[in-house]
């Protein structure tokens, strides 16, 4: 009974912090739409500079308490200037492409940490006079997460009395339900939008600063935290403080009890509870369907290239095949990865362009098809070509299955349920270490005698990967691809000539699944090995980013995208230790130049 | 890192074919890790490595021939550090590879240099299959491994007169084993042996509060730690918070390291039982010539990292001494069997023959506290060579042949 009792207490703990950082994102979400990748960053800088602040100043109450508010609102303050210089540009920009800016943000902001304070972990010091525990029935309990409770408790009453009390917050929630009703009234929203990524980031510096006496302030913070800061907010509905609070909780419990239940369940536990929503309730648990919906213009038809293009692209396509016999084995091995990386794009880019579904998960259907083709070889004994055969529709059928969930909701929810069932599928390759090595991996899937060499393995990729992604162009000009739009653009008229929407996108999901499979399994036999990391958030986000960078309504925009992003990543890898600085400053760079993407610049193909 | 022209021209595939090599031309090691993603473990390390690398080129290089290395970063990737390893072979020439931190990069890295039948030195990776189940005639590790400081710890804490057992191991393959092994072989020392609990945290994601309540619901007598880095901080905060480990003894991979015992400062858990390193009170001379040089030059204590950094570096110099060739073959039969002394100044090292392990050994001792700094106390050097299961056993391990 007293085990119980502690342990929903350590619960609550995780769950006051849990809340302060998810309320900073999901209203920043609510009015501005914007996914906030850099939330994560904002609270680790806020860790950060509280770090450096209670140091600096003398021991004390004062001091301690003064420096973490200080470091909030410097947090707040660098979240403004975020806003003012890179987002307030690109609100009119196409949705998920703010997603973009703010990953290039965390890229800075990673090295910029890492230049200003180090790579070791920094141990701040502790709450003065909450260095202790207090009894709770004989068990010892950390004062301070008592503390942290009570905090939890009182910024989310002060947040409720300041959006049902202040005009400020009047207009936040007027405009989380209506934002063009709100500007057609003449609300100032540029100044509301400034204001409420201050609270946001605000909110997002203090959690981090709170966490100092709990743990040490290190470089990893800012992804450990913004995955489940993201579930939070979307179990608990998209734009809703309570939502938010009420999910911080439900997550925090989970956590403090199912590790007690199911010890190994760690990795994967607040993905199952947000699966579980949100197969359940499709806007979360308390979110509305108004506020997820976001009313955009259809987009023009797509036309075919015109017939220069057609020959540019027809000469780009014969220097591909012409060239390789003159290149050297490192650049056949790059020219494979950019061979992959175009098919990986395109496949994502057949979803989220056609077929209007946002995906931050792609990187499971090209982890199941380097698993397929792997585990073929290593436990079957499989050649190469078999386990290129079999991936695809290893793939596909997992879309089939997971996608039978996603394509029913849409929006962030639809993207975010396609994360949940990702990290489902990447747990499930992680920790079944009888079948697929857990984290070290399957080793040995080299391709067979004939494709040894580079160059044979570089036509191989090549002719796949674009045949695939040629394929996939050829679909979006087809009657499904037709269909997608169709369903993208005007569900309702769509639905009144007989298209079934559900059935379109799910064809669509599993379609685009196979051939993400079919660019795993080329990038598996190029590896020699598959490990979890096929399939882990990182790869979902490169594809996303590839794609957002070529411009998501283009059919030309993944292949641009992907050449670009993966060349860059590629030389910048090798040239500088800051690549991911340079990296972040070239993607905010571009999202600022080119807001239709980078194929988006020319006359639109 | 600077950009050679070398690169530049290569980073655009307009390399020329192999220009003619000069008798005189240097030795390459192309060296791979994940310096971003693991900055702390791996600044010490590259100092030490250029440390070492300074030294040998001063006194000569190898019979005439420079020394000289190629670093890249994989990120933490091993589909990023295969390509590395692809370029600086193809593109750089470099003779043979060094690094990894993580063991899948690690693993990637020995099957790449089995296909491509190169020499790959694994310095850091702990895992148990890269010298074992996966273990290949091209790779060489010479960190201890997972189980050879399992093995360490358990003769300390068979020693013990706890019975029941808790463990707490982050949640990937390094964590699972050790927690594997460690049951194991005390079960084997010990019977009688019980344990009662175990919390596998995600990795750099523990719920400190949780995991420290879950163990001590268990009310084990004892408690085996697998945790390290932000992980550790945590779990020691909540832990001595909520007297977990009050009238417990803990039994500790790796928390001796400078790398995991320096950033707990006066927080450092007292009386565990740990592998570690000792840095400021190894007396002996040749550690003590390694530390001053380093301090001078870096103005730090080395850490674990700089000594493994360090002895690669000597290992590869010995051998390629040696073996006097740049060959691959010459080179991998030259490591078999190697002997080379140890910036640790203990027993001189050997990679073995049988399986490719170093004889590198670690620091076994308990915490303590020293002024406001955790150290280690009444250590001694376990030699990496009394650790490791005999040799029938390691043949059942191994694939052979």
């Amino acid at each position: 009974m007293t085990q119980i009792l502690v342990q929903s207490l350590s619960g609550l703990a995780s769950a006051a912090s849990l809340f302060l950082v998810a309320a900073g994102l999901t209203v920043i979400f609510g009015v501005t739409r914007i996914v906030n990748f850099a939330h994560g960053s904002l609270y680790m800088l806020g860790a950060y500079i509280a770090y450096s602040l209670v140091t600096w100043l003398p021991r004390g109450h004062f001091p301690f308490w003064g420096g973490v508010l200080a470091a909030a609102l410097a947090v707040g303050l660098i979240g403004v200037v975020v806003e003012v210089l890179v987002l307030r540009r690109i609100y009119k920009a196409p949705e998920l492409f703010q997603l973009l800016a703010t990953f290039g943000v965390v890229l800075v902001v990673q090295d910029v940490a890492l230049a200003v304070w180090g790579a070791q972990d920094l141990l701040g010091p502790r709450a003065p006079g909450l260095r202790g525990a207090v009894d709770v029935m004989g068990e010892r309990f950390p004062l301070y997460d008592l503390v942290l409770i009570a905090i939890g408790g009182a910024i989310l009453l002060l947040l409720w009395l300041l959006f049902q009390r202040s005009r400020f917050g009047v207009l936040v929630r007027a405009a989380t339900a209506d934002r063009e009703m709100l500007g057609a009234l003449g609300v100032n929203q540029r100044r509301l939008f400034t204001g409420v990524f201050f609270l946001g980031s605000a909110l997002a510096g203090l959690a981090g600063a709170l966490q100092l006496p709990r743990e040490s302030v290190n470089l990893h913070m800012d992804m450990a935290i913004i995955s489940e800061a993201f579930v939070v907010v979307v179990v608990g509905g998209l734009g809703s403080l309570p939502g938010a609070a009420l999910a911080a909780l439900l997550i925090g419990q989970m956590q403090a009890f199912g590790i007690v239940l199911f010890p190994r369940i760690t990795l994967v536990l607040v993905f199952l509870v947000m699966a579980v929503v949100l197969v359940l309730r499709p806007y979360g648990l308390m979110g509305r369907a108004n506020a997820a919906a976001i009313v955009l213009p259809p987009e023009p038809p797509l036309r075919a290239l015109s017939p220069k293009g057609r020959a540019v692209a027809l000469a780009a396509l014969l220097l591909a095949i012409a060239l390789p016999p003159f290149l050297g084995d490192y650049a056949l091995v790059v020219l494979s990865e950019l061979a992959i990386a175009v098919l990986f794009a395109a496949s994502l880019h057949f979803i989220m362009g056609p077929g209007g579904m946002a995906s931050f998960g792609h990187a499971a259907y090209f982890g199941a098809g380097a698993y397929a083709a792997a585990l073929l070889v290593k436990h079957f004994a499989a050649p190469m070509e078999l386990g290129l055969l079999a991936a695809p529709f290893a793939a596909g059928l997992l879309g089939l299955v997971f996608g039978w969930f996603c394509v029913r909701l849409s929006g962030v929810y639809a993207a975010m349920l396609t994360l949940a069932f990702a990290q489902i599928a990447w747990s499930t390759a992680f920790q079944w270490v009888e079948v697929t090595g857990g984290d070290n991996g399957i080793l040995g899937v080299w391709p067979s005698a004939w494709a040894v060499p580079k160059l044979a393995y570089a036509y191989l990729s090549l002719a796949l990967c674009l045949g695939g992604a040629l394929l996939l162009r050829r679909a979006i000009f087809a009657p499904l691809g037709y269909a997608m739009r169709a369903q993208r653009d005007s569900p309702l008229r769509a639905e009144a000539i007989g298209i079934d929407a559900f059935r379109v996108r799910w064809l669509a999901f599993a379609i685009a699944a196979g051939f993400a499979g079919l660019a795993g399994a080329v990038f598996a036999f190029g590896k020699g090995s598959v490990f979890p990391t096929a399939m882990a958030i990182p790869r979902s986000v490169d594809a996303l980013l590839m794609v957002l960078l070529g411009g998501v309504q283009t059919v030309m925009g993944p292949l641009i995208g992907a050449l670009a992003y993966t060349g860059l990543h590629e030389q910048l890898l090798r040239v500088t230790q800051f690549w991911r600085a340079a990296l972040g400053a070239i993607i905010i760079g571009l999202v600022l130049f080119f807001p239709r993407g980078l194929a988006g610049m020319g006359p639109r193909a | 890192m600077s950009v050679t022209r070398r690169a530049a021209i290569h980073a655009f595939g307009l390399a020329a074919p192999a220009i003619a090599h000069a008798q005189a031309e240097a030795i390459r090691i192309g060296e791979i890790n994940s310096y971003t993603s693991q900055p702390a473990f791996l600044a010490p390390y590259r100092n030490a490595w250029a440390l070492a690398l300074d030294e040998v080129n001063a006194a000569g290089g190898i019979h005439g021939r420079r020394l000289e290395t190629i670093f890249r970063d994989d990120a933490g990737r091993p589909e990023d550090a295969v390509r590395h390893a692809g370029e600086l072979i193809s593109n750089e020439r470099v003779h043979l590879l060094a690094g990894g931190f993580l063991s899948n990069v690690g693993l990637a890295l020995g099957d790449f240099a089995n296909q491509n039948r190169r020499l790959f030195v694994a310095s850091e990776p702990l895992t148990d299959a890269l010298v074992w189940a996966r273990g290949n005639p091209f790779t060489f590790r010479l960190r201890p491994s997972t189980y050879m400081q399992c093995a360490m710890l358990v003769e300390e804490a068979a020693k013990l007169p706890a019975r029941r057992w808790a463990t707490v191991a982050p949640n990937y393959e390094y964590g699972q084993s050790a927690v594997r092994w460690f049951k194991e072989l005390l079960t084997r020392a010990v019977p009688g042996t019980s344990f009662v609990a175990e919390q596998f945290p995600a990795l750099g994601r523990i719920d400190a509060g949780a995991t420290v309540q879950a163990l001590a619901g268990a009310n084990p007598e004892a408690i085996f730690n697998v945790t390290f880095g932000a992980d550790l901080t945590n779990f020691v905060r909540q832990g001595s918070t909520r007297g977990l480990f009050e009238r417990r003894r803990v039994v500790s991979m790796l928390t001796g390291e400078p790398e995991y015992l320096d950033p707990l400062g006066d927080e450092a858990p007292e009386n565990w039982i740990v592998s570690g390193y000792p840095a400021a009170d190894i007396n002996n001379p040749h550690h003590s010539r390694f530390r001053a040089a380093y301090t001078a030059r870096f103005r730090e204590a080395p850490k674990l990292g700089s000594v493994v950094a360090y002895d690669t570096v000597t290992a590869i110099t010995t051998m390629l001494k040696a073996a006097g060739s740049t060959g691959t073959d010459a080179m991998v039969q030259t490591m078999r069997g190697l002997k080379f002394p140890t910036a640790f100044g203990e027993n001189e090292v050997e990679f073995r023959a049988i399986d490719h392990q170093s004889t590198l050994g670690a620091y076994i001792g308990r915490t303590a506290l020293r002024g406001n700094r955790g150290v280690m106390v009444d250590w001694r050097y376990a030699d990496g060579r009394a650790y490791l299961p005999s040799d029938e056993v390691v043949r059942t391990l191994r694939p052979q042949g």
